[in-house]
């Protein structure tokens, strides 16, 4: 049953080929069996989930099941649920329980989703390895000893594994197309403003931005529908109806245009990369899609901007954790003053804590306007940019990341080199655009991300090229080997 | 205005808690007196996750403000944070406006003692959240303090005004328009003592006939006109005191104690928080159109200068006593309801700037709280005007209706207060006591013509007691000399 995607598990539930409570028993079986190996999922929510599946039984018994009624889904910590631990991987909020659900959380429960539980992540969302977690670093399922990406990392990889047919994520800089890309699945990050961000904690708030990780294209669209949502309790959420993503993956891409940006095929590259990216363009030339070359000429200063904003951002928005009302206290504050100081240092880990530097730094007087009144300008150009290009084309294509899953620690020591793995991934953060990553390739048996950036709310028409590119190939199919020890069937 | 060869330059900074039912940012409500913290919700709390959204109420008060003092209305307001630790600002920032206010620049005339007339100007205001309040005392021990986060989100505007004054007369004159602004509009409930308005002075001096500003101080979270004044005066002393004795104004933020008259500084320019002002990616910009200032406008209540000159007209009150019964909402509404019953609005005038406001000071009372309610003092205004009782048992009704015995009728009904004008019952009473006292009455028509009005007074004396004081004087007053001349 792990082998099947959303779109079948639906059809499955609704022909009675299985219950949602056998579903469920078999994904809380193989989390309970596999997560060892992969330390994907932080908290399990068994009991809820057995009672969730039993009413979906009979609503799909009934027959007035929701769309997703009935399918096993984890969430990732970074996404408040009500009742249930929530630590952002945290030491932090290792104590924290919500006394209210996400909107993301709302949706999947109105459409009738069963949480599995609770996914690993990068501290805050702050990483592209996962190491940062307080609970532990993730394990790609392709290579053990690699990183499975960040900071949707848990989620990736409890996918890739076969942990739960699809979870949700956040994307500020490549946190749900990185991870995916190096664990071999699919994953789109939004348009901002298209998925409310009301409970999902905030990194750098004007770039977060929730999304679906599935298998396929055609469970990301599955996913996204039930997830986007105009909502009252963002400001920032936009008021647009949600289309069924999936009522258009058929249509043939014929004449698409597809815009190739030279800058995203420059030095850093991995070859084989490269390779496998360029034959998925050749794949949809096939398909009738026509490449054209393009220029993001200011790509190159995504990276420092974004390294600029978000750390400024997230300066301000962690400054709620401050042991005063919820969260970690360290012991026997001798008075105010050390209170803030052990709790925050005590509480927050070294990435973390080097991100509240550099934007309390960036935003400090006499050096705001150099870095942050600065890095708003190259946001505006990097803007233009886009639609410089969008004037051209209807969807921008080329690799997810530089290169394939890297080793543990490989990166540990040297910051920089860590933040260049979102070289390809940020700019589409800073302007706002819907981006999206799938599987087209394997280099050193380590899959490789296709990434395919749309314009502003053109979230069909990415999935669409998607499915259509997946109808095509098999890449998606692949499954790590590692997944078939334990109680895999 | 010189004083001591200095003259003064103060500017201030004023908060203004705006009367909407629920916080700037979230549905919480804002009543004051609440249980601690039963009055903040997850996002008052700044819990993970979750989010502000701007009460539009909270943007239309502030419009209405800038309205009132004809300023210009951003069409395009910005929101900022501003970041500094403290444990009643739960977020670690204060969501502010910095670059893009709501309000920019307008006047507020002030008028002073001398009846002269000054225009303060304000330099822009803007919409915040308020925060919480830290407890050290009552039941927190040297090693804790509590929070309560009932206030943290309350909606603010904050006031700024160019340093456009000279002395602390100027500066209560213009902290009161503001006050008689605020509740006049109704974006504020005027409530000094639970904070609904908190002023924060900047005084400067400077040699007379300078322009170069000197160096000032501020000093925060004065919530009375008296404590503002006192905190002036003595600003203003020991800021002369130390630049004559050869020393230096520091720049710094100062405290001032109104129970125990002392002031503190709070901490240097050096000491100052760097806030690290960026704009707050929650929120959109406040787009303002054309119509919601237009309907705003058709619908702005009468403000204070606009009612003082149709007292005048209307009630053909003095200048003087217009203004002070127009400055603030309450009082003006208090005024009119009682004119409405009593139809004598020079009595009424006199009797809620005289013996009503004298007890509501003294008791430390708005006139929104005013034991005596409109229609209770219209209703002694009456027995007055139609003569049932003196100005004297007046006083004494208005004594029991403070004390919650009833209406004035009531309280004259019970006390038997009633004054006698019953010309036939004066008569006998008059008669009476002429029948009593020979030797005055011979006294009086012995006297010379030009003392007998002096004598007059022992007569009156003697009725007032016989009638327990209830005798109308001036009927009395009639009767005794009819009856007098007659005997001549």
């Amino acid at each position: 049953m792990h082998n099947l995607t959303i779109a079948e598990l639906v059809a499955g539930l609704r022909s009675k080929t299985f219950t949602s409570v056998e579903l469920t028993q078999h994904f809380l079986a193989r989390i309970a069996n596999l997560n060892a190996d992969y330390n994907a999922v932080i908290t399990v929510t068994a009991e809820q989930a057995l009672a969730a599946a039993a009413a979906a039984d009979k609503r799909l018994a009934a027959g007035n099941a929701p769309a997703l009624c009935g399918v096993p889904m984890l969430h990732k910590d970074i996404f408040c649920t009500n009742g249930v631990r929530t630590s952002c991987g945290s030491k932090m909020l290792d104590n924290f329980v919500p006394p209210y659900d996400a909107t993301v959380v709302e949706n999947f429960a109105r459409d009738g989703a069963v949480i599995l539980g609770k996914t690993n992540m990068d501290e805050f969302a702050m990483g592209s390895s996962n190491e940062t977690s307080y609970y532990g670093p993730v394990k790609n399922p392709w290579a053990l000893d690699c990183v499975p990406g960040g900071s949707s990392g848990g989620s990736a990889a409890a996918v890739a594994a076969r942990l739960a047919p699809g979870a949700t994520a956040t994307d500020t800089g490549g946190s749900i197309r990185q991870p995916a890309a190096l664990c071999g699945i699919s994953g789109i990050k939004p348009t901002y403003g298209r998925v409310s961000r009301w409970g999902m904690i905030a990194f750098a708030s004007s770039l977060d931005q929730g999304g679906p990780m599935a298998r396929t294209a055609e469970d990301c669209a599955i996913m996204l529908s039930c997830m986007a949502s105009y909502d009252e309790k963002d400001s920032t959420s936009v008021d647009q109806p949600v289309p069924d993503y999936s009522s258009t993956l058929n249509r043939p891409i014929k004449g698409l245009k597809i815009g190739v940006p030279k800058e995203y095929f420059s030095e850093g590259l991995h070859p084989g990369t490269e390779a496998a990216v360029r034959q998925a363009l050749a794949d949809l030339v096939a398909q009738g899609a026509e490449l054209v070359d393009i220029s993001l000429p200011n790509s190159a200063l995504s990276v420092p901007a974004y390294y600029v904003i978000a750390p400024a951002e997230a300066s301000a928005n962690l400054s709620r954790f401050d042991g005063v009302r919820y969260g970690y206290r360290c012991d026997e504050p001798k008075d105010l003053q050390d209170m803030y100081c052990r709790t925050r240092g005590e509480g927050f880990g070294e990435e973390v804590q080097r991100r509240i530097l550099i934007g309390t730094y960036c935003l400090s007087a006499g050096y705001y306007d150099a870095y942050y009144g600065k890095a708003q300008q190259v946001r505006q150009l990097i803007q233009q940019d886009f639609t410089r290009a969008f004037a051209q084309v209807d969807v921008i294509m080329g690799p997810t990341c530089p290169s394939p899953a890297f080793k543990f620690g490989s990166k540990g020591d040297d910051p920089v080199a860590m933040y260049l793995e979102d070289i390809y991934t940020i700019a589409t953060n800073l302007a706002g655009l819907p981006g999206m990553s799938i599987p087209c390739g394997m280099v050193e048996d380590k899959p490789v991300g296709l990434q395919i950036i749309g314009n502003y709310f053109d979230e069909a028409l990415m999935l669409n090229v998607a499915h259509q590119f997946q109808q095509a190939t098999d890449w998606h199919n692949l499954a790590p080997a590692s997944i078939q020890q334990g109680a895999a069937q | 205005m010189s004083h001591r060869g200095w003259e003064t330059v103060i500017g201030l900074e004023v908060h203004v808690q705006l009367a909407t039912k629920t916080k700037i940012f979230s549905g919480a409500s804002t009543a004051f007196g609440a249980e601690p913290n039963t009055q903040a919700c997850a996002i008052d709390l700044a819990m993970p996750g979750t989010l502000p959204v701007l009460n539009k109420q909270a943007v239309n008060y502030a419009i209405m403000f800038g309205l009132a003092i004809d300023a210009e209305i951003a069409r395009e307001s910005a929101f900022e944070r501003k970041n500094y630790f403290y444990p009643d600002l739960p977020k670690g920032y204060q969501t502010t406006q910095l670059e893009k206010p709501i309000v920019g620049r307008g006047n507020v005339e002030i008028q002073l003692a001398d009846g002269s007339k000054k225009s303060i100007r304000i330099h822009h205001a803007h919409l915040e959240e308020d925060a919480g309040k830290s407890l050290h005392e009552g039941n927190f021990s040297s090693n804790f303090s509590g929070i309560d986060l009932n206030r943290a989100g309350t909606p603010l505007i904050e006031i700024v005004s160019e340093p456009d004054m000279r002395n602390a007369e100027e500066a209560v004159a213009f902290a009161k328009k503001l006050h008689s602004i605020v509740t006049s509009i109704g974006i504020c409930d005027g409530e000094m003592s639970q904070g609904s308005m908190r002023f924060d002075v900047n005084v400067s001096v400077r040699p007379h006939g300078t322009t170069e500003l000197g160096t000032r101080t501020e000093t925060k979270n004065l919530n009375s006109f008296k404590f503002m004044e006192e905190a002036i005066a003595r600003e203003v002393e020991r800021q002369i005191d130390l630049i004559e004795d050869g020393g230096k104004v520091i720049q710094e933020t100062r405290l001032y104690n109104g129970d125990t008259k002392v002031a503190r500084s709070m901490r240097s320019k050096e000491e100052a928080n760097d806030y690290r002002y960026f704009p707050c990616p929650d929120l959109l910009p406040v787009i303002v159109s054309e119509e919601t200032i237009a309907e705003l406008r058709r619908t702005l209540p009468e403000l204070p200068d606009a009612r003082q000159a149709r007292f005048v007209a209307q009630y053909e009150l003095s200048d003087y006593d217009a203004g002070i019964l127009s400055s603030d909402a309450a009082t003006a509404h208090y005024f009119e309801t009682v004119v409405s019953h009593s139809n004598n609005a020079k009595l009424t005038a006199n009797w809620i700037m005289g013996e009503l406001s004298a007890r509501l000071n003294s008791q430390d009372l708005s006139v929104a709280k005013s034991p005596v309610s409109a229609e209770q003092l219209a209703g002694l205004i009456a027995r007055i005007s139609d003569s049932s009782i003196s100005g004297k048992m007046a006083k004494d009704v208005f004594d029991g209706m403070w004390a919650g015995q009833g209406s004035a009728d009531d309280i004259i009904e019970a006390r038997g207060l009633k004054q006698v004008s019953d010309s036939g019952a004066l008569e006998k009473i008059v008669a009476d006591v002429l029948a009593a006292n020979p030797a005055m009455v011979e006294d009086y028509i012995n006297s010379d013509e030009s003392k007998r009005g002096k004598k007059l007074g022992g007569f009156m004396g003697k009725i007032m007691q016989a009638s327990k004081g209830q005798a109308n004087p001036q009927q009395v007053n009639q009767l005794l000399l009819q009856k007098l001349n007659t005997l001549l």
